[in-house]
């Protein structure tokens, strides 16, 4: 009705003047939909933010079409419709996000700063005697074992996949080496689809194979399954950047008769090294957060184990999941006591998930301050090239 | 990602045989043996891959129904293709539900990027859509289980008992889901095969956006500039070159989100009620499970032959996203040399 009245009203002047339509129509058309949604919603009796602006959105379709095709014709309301559509369709993947990070915060802040008995507690104790409901713990042992495992994952792959890297730039020229470096290239893709659990899988059967004892669980068992993981893509990143330097500079170090291998140490990988270090910031940031491997391999403890070689570990994901599967606590009385330290703390229902959302906190403030490090080193100490 | 696919290699460093003078350095064959002792240690890594699984899940082999008869087992204990069977039905069933959400949104979402956000923003806005691959999986599986399940409830209801057949039309069964996949008897809390497939569109999104993003970016600047000066509209030039030039990255980065949708765990684990059918009902709890899923939530109190079973659904697993995978890297080859 309101797309009614202002197409009479705005008919003679906008015809004339231009046969598009200014963007302000379509933001009146957008408001008159919302408007129009809110209105049925209420009559139906559920009227919701959320509900007016899903139900607004679809109206907004029909209202632009019907509305743009009588005023600039079929060609151009469909070209209408399809803006909004893919419009639509980035505020649909935001959603998630900003619900995510929003739910992440505010749950997970509030545990970490409410944290008994002090703020901040969450960072520095563990789960040594927690039980039950008690409004207590943290997760400096699974934030230590994330560390460990993920330094080990990659004291192991960044060598391999920087060497695999100048392998397939620098010693593949020729022969059976190019046969070899087509090779590696598809199996370096297939790498990267390798599912999660299998590499759990792998560091299971592979240690498993050796040991006597079939129950055992280690820490260094899950640095190798995450190395499966993040090998290959330490070497797509590096191959990507070693390709970049300019063939020019390697020219001129021959020419001065710098033997190749210090042509690839002082000169390839000094120009590109910029981007190797973003390249496996961000692959340590892919597989820092890895869970399913971590789960077949390293187990689950409630105090800090500092060894690789010797027991269960807890990690950060593989908290998480059991915080979340532990689901609400009973609460027999208003207090639990410490079974090793004998502090009595208050029970509460919700401690585990509370738990939970602290920890996924934690793990994400790690991942995105990996992440910014790396656009950091990307930005500033980026070789200057002109290309 | 494809310019490393593309480019040949390119007029290389001189190997110096001839001009090199006196013998071998010896940072030279150290280097070189290095590197190329790392490109086959990627060969022998992923041949031990294959062989440990194969090796660990021989008991399971021994103690099979289907090859009782060769290993000469008296009380074969499992079923290699009945018992993983529903499982493979699962997580197929799952990609593929995440694959036709995520699909069409992921396409949106590039085209707005590479073609309908300002310059300026654009590459902002990719940064953002990236972010939801930095999100760990584990935080996905939370988020999902507590804050989106309670939350869908009202659209499985809707399509559950809203979108049924009215009793005046004939020749349909009356109150049953006009689309047969929403049909059954959901019960709240709503831990179904729907809502887990939601949360794995959601974690393939960034995926299959960021290709074909790339893909639409690549599209030649001078047929845009040719369809728009004959007058189409941003639609029609996105209608009649950038979709048919990009169908085939859209249709390798699809494959390649589906390789990840088919190994993701622990959204599926930490969002699904587990089940073990063949059942089309998607809203009804308790009916699925994934291969993944399956492996993670039984490892803990398996040992023996039990876990040597599980760790043959992994070599499935393996198998099935290797075959995927190998078909999307194909496909993106193919395109790439064409293009």
């Amino acid at each position: 009705m309101s797309t009614a009245t202002t197409t009479a009203s705005t008919l003679s002047g906008a015809r004339a003047a231009e046969r598009r339509l200014p963007l302000w129509h379509l933001l009146l058309t957008g408001a008159a939909s919302l408007v129009l949604a809110a209105l049925v919603l209420a009559t139906f009796g559920n009227l919701s933010i959320v509900g007016v602006i899903l139900l607004g959105y679809v109206l907004h379709l029909v209202v632009t079409y019907v509305y743009s095709r009588v005023r600039e014709g079929r060609r151009w309301a469909a070209d209408r419709v399809v803006m909004l559509l893919v419009i639509g369709a980035f505020a649909i993947a935001l959603f998630p996000l900003l619900s995510l990070l929003w739910k992440v915060i505010v749950e997970g802040g509030s545990r970490v700063v409410k944290a008994a008995p002090h703020p901040f507690a969450f960072w520095t104790s563990d789960m040594s005697g927690v039980i039950g409901g008690a409004d207590a713990g943290g997760v400096l042992h699974a934030a230590i074992g994330t560390l460990l495992i993920t330094f080990w994952a990659s004291v192991i792959s960044i060598p391999i996949g920087l060497f695999t890297a100048i392998f397939l730039v620098e010693y593949s020229s020729t022969g059976w080496k190019r046969t070899l470096a087509k090779g590696v290239t598809f199996l370096v893709d297939i790498m990267t689809g390798i599912p999660s659990i299998v590499a759990g899988l792998f560091g299971l059967a592979l240690f498993l194979a050796f040991m006597p004892d079939q129950s055992v669980r280690m820490g260094i068992m899950g640095s190798v399954a995450l190395s499966l993981l993040m090998i290959p893509t330490v070497v797509r990143s590096s191959e990507e950047m070693l390709r970049l330097v300019p063939l020019d500079l390697r020219e001129a170090a021959y020419a001065l008769g710098v033997p190749k291998w210090l042509t690839v140490v002082r000169v390839v990988l000094r120009t590109a090294i910029a981007g190797l270090t973003t390249g496996i910031t961000l692959a340590i940031a892919r597989v820092i957060g890895e869970t399913a491997p971590l789960l077949l391999t390293v187990g689950m403890v409630t105090g800090v184990n500092w060894s690789m070689f010797d027991g269960r570990m807890a990690t950060l994901p593989t908290f998480i999941n059991q915080q979340y599967r532990a689901g609400k606590a009973n609460c027999m009385s208003d207090t639990v006591t410490n079974v090793v330290n004998g502090d009595v703390y208050s029970c509460s229902i919700t401690t585990n998930i509370d738990r939970a959302w602290a920890a996924a906190l934690t793990l994400i403030v790690i991942v995105m301050v990996l992440n910014i490090i790396a656009r950091l080193i990307s930005h500033y100490f980026s070789p200057k090239l002109s290309r | 990602m494809s310019s490393t696919d593309v480019a040949p290699d390119a007029p290389e460093a001189p190997e110096q045989s001839s001009l090199r003078s006196g013998g071998r350095r010896f940072g030279d064959t150290l280097f070189s043996t290095l590197s190329v002792g790392s490109g086959i240690l990627i060969f022998v890594t992923l041949a031990l891959v294959a062989i440990f699984l194969t090796a660990e899940s021989m008991p399971a082999f021994r103690e099979s129904k289907e090859l009782a008869g060769i290993f000469g087992t008296a009380d074969p204990a499992f079923s290699l293709i009945g018992g993983v069977a529903p499982y493979i039905f699962g997580t197929v069933l799952a990609a593929l539900i995440a694959l036709v959400i995520a699909i069409p949104v992921s396409i949106g979402i590039a085209l707005f990027i590479s073609h309908y956000a300002p310059r300026r923003m654009a590459a902002g806005l990719g940064y953002m859509i990236d972010l939801l691959a930095a999100v760990p999986s584990v935080v996905y599986g939370l988020w999902g289980g507590v804050w989106l399940v309670p939350r869908l409830e009202p659209l499985y209801v809707f399509l559950n008992q809203t979108l049924v057949w009215p009793s005046w039309v004939p020749l349909v069964p009356s109150g049953e889901a006009i689309i047969p996949l929403f049909a059954g008897d959901p019960t709240a809390p709503m831990r179904n095969l729907a809502s887990a497939a939601v949360v794995l569109a959601v974690m393939i999104l960034p995926i299959i956006t960021a290709m074909a993003r790339e893909v639409f970016l690549q599209v030649p600047r001078l047929q845009e500039e040719a369809a728009l000066a004959l007058g189409a509209t941003r639609f029609e030039v996105v209608k009649t070159v950038v979709l048919p030039f990009g169908r085939s990255g859209v249709v390798a980065a699809s494959m390649l989100g589906l390789g990840r949708a088919l190994g993701e765990t622990m959204a599926v684990l930490m969002i699904l009620a587990p089940g073990a059918t063949f059942s089309w009902h998607i809203l009804e709890v308790g009916m699925h499970n994934t291969i993944a899923a399956n492996i993670a939530s039984k490892q803990a109190e398996s040992s023996g032959a039990d876990m040597s079973y599980l760790i043959y659904t992994g070599l499935v697993l393996f198998v099935l996203t290797f075959i995927i995978n190998a078909i999307a890297r194909w496909i993106v080859s193919r395109t790439t040399v064409k293009g």
